[in-house]
């Protein structure tokens, strides 16, 4: 099987300090993969390299496009990348708002994508929105409502049904739990578990909730001042970790 | 003599604007940057397209100016003025005998003709502005040819208000191309852009000029299931008893009378010289 995503030796320096440095890992079809660490570990930075919204300064993210097989997203030209970014690939943010057009109503958040790539009929983009906010569990009669008028945790949900209407292949998602309380985090793992596995997603999921890995990421990667310092099933890493870093982190989980 | 230089601008602003206009033309629809000067009136009063007429005009031009269609109000008056005065070329108000056109918010309604330049005064160049507030996006956007965003305002329109609601500085796309606002015209102008004569776009305080050369293609925005629609009141006017011009509301006393009247004043004065009569003539004339 060949993998969906390559990322070979990424590196991201800020002048003198560092990034993240020399990462590298296989990402197959159908996979999830959670990146934890500590703030300012440089998961965060790796994810933008990824996702093309930040230029790594050495190394490589190969993807398995649909139409010219592996290629280098770091060296294609820009009309390309951005293509990708709104066809095959989703990006879900901690913040609804970033990735939300506040003042647009919860159907044209949802439908933009699709007139992005070239939807021109309003009665089919307006079902497809309509399916969609059910299937994120969002009533369907606040399709014409503004996001500003929805929750936190429906936000987030909207945030997630605007990135997979064009049913993407690869989700980035950056702490999509992030300032969420547990009862809705749980609502929303919940959710984003059953998309993963319906939909054949793979996915790379930053956090520092190590539930959340728990849940959803089959692979985990733990960083640390942006070195990888362990990687491995998540069960694994999580149940029986080897390095000293991850032994702290593990430990630090508060039991309730 | 005037003490001015002609057309009040210098001569080598004006070539400045000209390369701007030669840019414009070449790539229609694109917005080209230009060292936009003061202008003695106020931003918003037509100071870019005051800059493209002086770029353009000649001695022996004939010199229209319209605002919202007519030739009688304080903005025409004001600019027609300033070019009798600082380049002393003839003026008029019949559409059929201008070689130049200056114009806010209106396509005449006798179409042009090849020879005539037609002159747009533009609040705000990019259609993408109150879509997308970033400047360098926008320009990636229109680099790349990233126009759905575009679509998500009709589509926001068709949600709230079960139509198209936008009715002026309605998008097109030109050539296939570029999205370009075509100032605020109402829609109903819109299909008059693809005419014999060059259409020039100044925004004097966003500093931009782009422009349409004669013939060019130019499609409004629509969705396949909510098609454009030329839309006018469904009125015919009541001074000449035009059907098909844009019609201007009038409210003529404060028990709800009302009457509707040809927004395009010289259209209406030689229909009605032609002897075309409204429902309302008489009274007007009394």
């Amino acid at each position: 099987m060949t993998p969906l995503l390559q990322v070979k030796d990424v590196t991201k320096m800020y002048g003198q300090r560092i990034g993240c440095r020399g990462v590298g890992f296989d990402l197959y079809p159908g996979e999830v993969m959670g990146i934890v660490g500590e703030s300012g570990s440089g998961k965060s930075t790796l994810l933008n390299c990824m996702a093309g919204h930040m230029a790594p300064d050495a190394g490589e993210v190969v993807f398995h496009t649909r139409d010219r097989g592996p290629v280098d997203t770091v060296t294609m030209s820009e009309p390309e990348r951005r293509m990708l970014g709104r066809t095959d690939w989703a990006f879900v943010h901690q913040h609804a708002r970033d990735g939300l057009r506040m003042s647009v109503s919860a159907g044209g958040n949802i439908g933009e994508r699709l007139m992005a790539v070239g939807a021109r009929h309003y009665g089919d983009i307006r079902t497809q929105a309509e399916d969609w906010l059910g299937r994120v569990e969002i009533d369907a009669a606040r399709l014409d409502d503004r996001p500003t008028a929805f929750s936190g945790g429906m936000q987030q949900r909207l945030q997630i049904a605007r990135n997979l209407v064009t049913g993407p292949r690869l989700v980035f998602m950056d702490e999509p739990t992030g300032g969420l309380d547990v009862s809705v985090q749980a609502r929303l793992l919940d959710l984003l578990r059953g998309l993963v596995r319906d939909m054949g997603l793979s996915a790379i999921i930053v956090t520092h909730d190590l539930a959340v890995v728990r849940l959803l990421a089959d692979r985990l990667m733990v960083m640390k001042d942006g070195h990888v310092v362990e990687t491995g099933l998540t069960d694994q890493v999580l149940d029986d970790p080897q390095h000293g870093y991850t032994q702290l982190l593990v430990s630090s989980v508060l039991q309730v | 003599m005037s003490d001015y230089n002609f057309a009040y601008l210098d001569e080598q602003t004006k070539r400045m604007i000209r390369r701007a206009i030669l840019k414009g033309l070449a790539i229609p629809g694109y917005q080209v940057p230009f060292a936009s000067r003061e202008m003695p009136m106020p931003y918003g009063w037509g100071t870019g397209g005051v800059q493209v007429s002086a770029a353009v005009l000649m001695p022996d031009d004939v010199f229209k100016v319209i605002d919202q269609g007519a030739d009688d109000t304080t903005n025409a008056v004001s600019i027609r003025k300033f070019f009798e005065r600082t380049a002393e070329v003839a003026v008029t108000e019949a559409t059929t005998e201008a070689t130049v056109i200056q114009t806010r918010h209106r396509i005449p309604e006798t179409p042009l003709t090849e020879g005539q330049v037609l002159v747009y005064q533009v609040p705000i160049p990019e259609p993408l502005r109150f879509l997308e507030p970033r400047e360098t996006e926008t320009r990636k956007m229109h680099s790349l040819e990233e126009y759905g965003l575009m679509h998500v305002k009709l589509y926001e329109d068709i949600a709230r208000h079960g139509q198209i609601a936008t009715s002026y500085a309605y998008p097109v796309k030109v050539e296939g191309r570029y999205v370009m606002d075509p100032s605020p015209i109402p829609k109903f102008d819109n299909p008059k852009m693809e005419m014999a004569a060059i259409q020039l776009f100044g925004a004097g305080r966003e500093q931009r000029i782009y422009a349409l050369p004669p013939y060019t293609k130019v499609v409004s925005l629509d969705f396949e299931d909510y098609p454009f629609e030329a839309s006018k009141p469904d009125k015919a006017c009541d001074l000449c008893g035009a059907e098909h011009s844009y019609l201007d509301e009038v409210i003529t006393d404060d028990q709800g009378g009302r009457m509707f009247v040809c927004s395009d004043t010289d259209y209406c004065a030689s229909r009605r010289a032609a002897g075309h009569r409204g429902a309302l003539a008489a009274e007007d004339a009394a």
